[in-house]
């Protein structure tokens, strides 16, 4: 069996978000990217799963222009064995999981191991788009995931608690930590990026697919100015304050 | 038509439905058009009542079993597609951001997710949105002429509260499935994170998982939910679903307490659009304290049963 692992190209977590003056768009300057970092859960359960037999191959895939690639070599150096890259600059969600959808079906996958959302534009939609097209079995928030044959048992969180189901595959699956620990993610090896080297990269051309959803100016949100320190022997302020001022108790 | 995810659990709606039903009972408005709220399943609770946030109509599905994002989402495609309607609005919960995707895909509809506040147009529906882990705002917008919208938990709030109420149809779905529930583990008496009004939360700031219990008293004295930061959940002092902040659950209650939080980019990032916040830190230069409202400079292990007493003595 073979797995899929989809990646998204972001700003890394510490970046100070900044938009072009226009407010069209993120201004790239400065920033670093990298894999998503829900996305990585996915990779390294993958990854896991291989070694443990229950799958024969790892492809991670992007959708992205050529200024990704160095984000899927990083894949390639944590140890997937391929990678795709499908050439385009989406603008909405509908497109990518239209263009992974077309690639699932000219070559097929039983287990599809997505993030929950990517950390830029925060969709969320692209698995569960991705599982419509493909007809496949979803579960959202996937924070454990066991395979026996072709029946996948998936723990996910749900508000205040978790929701143990079962699923036969094909599966798509968006992941959060607890797919794997925080502390199994695997980081690149110096062996790892130099095999990454020699990995296949393949670009695939894309569809002509309209988006849905078009972006039409970005802002940053108001930060606050000043705060009020409240001296900690006098904390009956603090409630006043919380009671009178800002109305929330 | 509007049509609504009217969200149970329990058979009883949840807060977050409530909001989603006013919010959806606007947009018809705008529109000229009915707000509809969709009940599936068995519900303990009178449906007509979601007529005083505004729904003119329920459609219960009746026959509907436990939740299934793929069941439902096409269910509400179904309906959508079959009253020609406008707009489906979805609360952005678990079970909420689940479904949404198969609405828009099986209805073959935009979807516009993380949606902060009503739309500003309607031809074509444009609102604003979260991006960039609330480090961004967006103005978006669909193409087409309908749309599904998930808004999130807490983000328009409540508004006024009516006495109107709704009617209630009953159907039947024929939507299936691709995935079966098996066990639910819920922590009874837990506020779930999204949809908390107030949030109290702490960090390494609080030296070890068994000094939780002062976090767990000031929470319980606000009725707040509890929440830490990411090194406390990756450390295994708290479990994973209580990471609040950039790559964990992003919240945005009326209430944020961070105590012996730093207020790195990342645990901003997830909390910054909470209504209030205070910061209680024993260090001075505690970035988080450019990002709060007000700030108490002091240890944690003092200052919180004071608060606490404070709260007591508040309420009493």
């Amino acid at each position: 069996m073979k797995i899929l692992v989809c990646i998204s190209h972001v700003p890394d977590t510490t970046s100070k978000i900044q938009f072009t003056a226009d407010g069209a768009a993120l201004d790239a300057q400065g920033i670093q990217f990298v894999i998503n970092p829900h996305d990585e859960f996915g990779l390294t359960k993958a990854l896991q799963m291989k070694e443990a037999g229950l799958a024969t191959q790892v492809t991670a895939l992007i959708v992205g222009d050529s200024s990704v690639e160095p984000t899927l070599r990083k894949a390639l150096a944590i140890g997937a064995d391929e990678a795709v890259r499908i050439d385009a600059r989406p603008e909405s969600g509908n497109q990518v999981a239209q263009w992974i959808a077309e690639y699932v079906q000219a070559n097929p996958y039983e287990l599809v191991l997505c993030g929950i959302e990517s950390i830029d534009y925060n969709g969320g939609t692209v698995p569960g788009l991705l599982a419509h097209r493909m007809g496949a079995a979803f579960a959202n928030a996937c924070i454990g995931l066991e395979l026996s044959g072709t029946n996948a048992t998936v723990l996910r969180e749900i508000d205040g608690g978790k929701e143990k189901l079962t699923a036969s595959l094909p599966l798509v699956v968006a992941g959060k930590k607890g797919l794997v620990e925080e502390s199994e993610l695997r980081i690149p090896n110096m062996r790892g990026i130099m095999a990454a080297r020699t990995k296949p990269l393949a670009v695939v051309a894309p569809s002509a697919v309209a988006a849905q959803v078009v972006s039409q100016r970005f802002e940053k949100p108001v930060g606050r100015t000043s705060v009020r320190l409240i001296d900690k022997d006098n904390l009956g302020e603090l409630v006043r304050l919380l009671h009178e001022e800002a109305k929330v108790i | 038509m509007v049509l609504i995810f009217a969200e149970t659990w329990n058979g009883t709606f949840k807060k977050s439905t409530f909001e989603a039903v006013q919010y959806g009972a606007q947009c018809a408005k705008s529109l000229g058009t009915e707000a509809v709220a969709v009940v599936f399943g068995a519900a303990s609770e009178d449906l007509a009542a979601l007529g005083a946030y505004g729904a003119q109509r329920v459609l219960h599905l009746t026959n509907a079993s436990a939740f299934e994002p793929i069941a439902y989402g096409t269910a509400l495609a179904a309906l959508a597609s079959q009253h020609h309607a406008r707009l489906v609005v979805v609360s952005a919960t678990a079970n909420g951001k689940s479904l949404t995707p198969f609405v828009a895909g099986a209805w073959d509809a935009p979807a516009i997710t993380n949606v902060l506040a009503l739309p500003t147009s309607f031809a074509p529906l444009a609102v604003r949105r979260g991006a960039f882990s609330s480090k961004g705002l967006e103005d978006a917008s669909a193409t087409g002429d309908r749309a599904v919208v998930g808004l999130v938990p807490n983000s328009v709030g409540l508004g006024t509260v009516g006495t109107q109420t709704a009617a209630v149809e009953a159907l039947e779905t024929a939507a299936t499935g691709k995935s079966t529930s098996v066990e639910l583990h819920v922590a009874s008496g837990k506020i779930p994170l999204p949809e908390a009004e107030r949030v109290v939360s702490a960090g390494r700031g609080m030296k070890g998982p068994e000094n939780w219990i002062l976090i767990e008293t000031l929470a319980q004295e606000l009725n707040a939910g509890t929440a830490c930061s990411k090194p406390v959940s990756d450390i295994g002092w708290r479990p994973h679903s209580e990471h609040v902040g950039q790559t964990g659950i992003q919240i945005n209650p009326q209430l944020y307490i961070a105590i012996g939080i730093s207020g790195a980019i990342q645990h901003l990032a997830g909390v910054s659009s909470s209504k209030t916040i205070v910061v209680i830190n024993s260090d001075p230069e505690a970035p988080f304290f450019k990002a709060a409202d007000y700030g108490v400079v002091g240890d944690a292990f003092e200052v919180v049963p004071k608060l606490t007493e404070a709260l007591r003595a508040f309420h009493a």
